[in-house]
């Protein structure tokens, strides 16, 4: 456990979509640095197998779909206060443009922004958020770098970007911070669609000539959440091996 | 399902080239590209609600091929 400077020792920090990829390993991560960690996701079974993994014992899980917007006022009640938190959950869905319908956007921007914005909303409103504290969005590079059939994943990612600099801008006032973290490909479940082939292709697009792992991602979440970062806010951080460089 | 299927990746892919048969590679086509692949499985998911994964559609190379996983994923729904 580090108590330095980049440490998390007595930091409640709340992690959704903490029951795989990168929200499970930005739980374990922020835990061995001491952050008590309070983990949200809809498979309990998933989640519980999360908090096995984290060190400490003032860790618990929470089941919640975060769609269901009408159940969120109640799961934020009873939510103790935080000194942080990192918006996981997401989804990826590739349609190209003629495929993409006001249904299959609203289930790419249901979870990837509306579900963000009203747990947002509901934090600071029932004052869920302490001063001093820190929010993490995770976005991704896929937000401005095109893919083929990205669109509705890239435009939810967008929205996001803008979000945490309006966001930001407000809750300066309370000293209360908000960053975004700009993964680019990283191995986990949302990547499983794709073909081997097509990975492949894509691995050669990365100048440090391989896929992130989800524990770089959470080292960069350490470090938005921790003390370290005092006077970062509205930052879009770049984690991507290169990938944007060109 | 057969004819259906074909229009529809007919009017997807825009295919203008060849006559389409359910041994037609799809693959070898002259409108074939990446854009069209991902254009497939979005239509399969649109018409028939069935979800095809990259590492399944891979090993796909004919019409007949890709009615058949339809077919199959729809038979094991029931």
């Amino acid at each position: 456990m580090t108590n330095g400077i980049f440490g998390l020792h007595g930091k409640k920090v709340l992690i959704t979509g903490a029951s795989s990829g990168l929200g499970k390993a930005i739980a374990i991560e922020c835990a061995k640095q001491g952050a008590e960690v309070i983990l949200v996701g809809r498979d309990i079974d998933r989640l519980n197998a999360t908090l096995s993994l984290c060190e400490g014992s003032n860790n618990w899980t929470i089941q919640q779909d975060l769609t269901d917007l009408n159940g969120l006022s109640q799961f934020v009640q009873n939510l103790p206060m935080l000194d942080g938190a990192v918006f996981c959950a997401g989804i990826i869905k590739r349609n190209p443009i003629k495929f993409i319908n006001p249904s299959t956007l609203q289930n790419i921007f249901d979870i990837n922004v509306f579900s963000i914005v009203e747990l947002t909303r509901l934090l600071v409103k029932l004052k869920k958020i302490n001063n001093d504290a820190s929010l993490v969005m995770i976005s991704s590079v896929g937000s401005d770098h095109a893919s083929l059939g990205n669109i509705s994943y890239m435009a939810s990612k967008g929205a996001i970007n803008s979000f945490i600099r309006g966001l930001a801008f407000e809750l300066a006032k309370n000293q209360v911070r908000v960053n975004a973290v700009l993964p680019g490909m990283i191995k986990t479940n949302l990547t499983k669609g794709i073909s081997d082939e097509d990975l492949k292709f894509e691995i050669e697009r990365y100048p440090l000539g391989r896929f992130g792992q989800p524990e770089e991602v959470a080292y960069a979440c350490i470090y938005l959440l921790s003390d370290a970062s005092k006077w970062v806010t509205g930052t879009k951080l770049v984690i991507d091996g290169g990938l944007t460089l060109r | 399902m057969k004819e259906q299927f074909i229009e529809k990746f007919k009017e997807v892919v825009e295919v203008e080239s060849v006559e389409l048969t359910l041994e037609t590679n799809f693959r070898e086509l002259e409108e074939w590209d990446s854009l069209a692949g991902l254009s497939i499985i979005a239509m399969i998911d649109e018409e028939y609600d069935v979800v095809l994964e990259g590492s399944e559609f891979k090993n796909q190379n004919t019409i007949g091929d890709l009615i058949n996983a339809i077919q199959s994923k729809i038979d094991g729904k029931a």
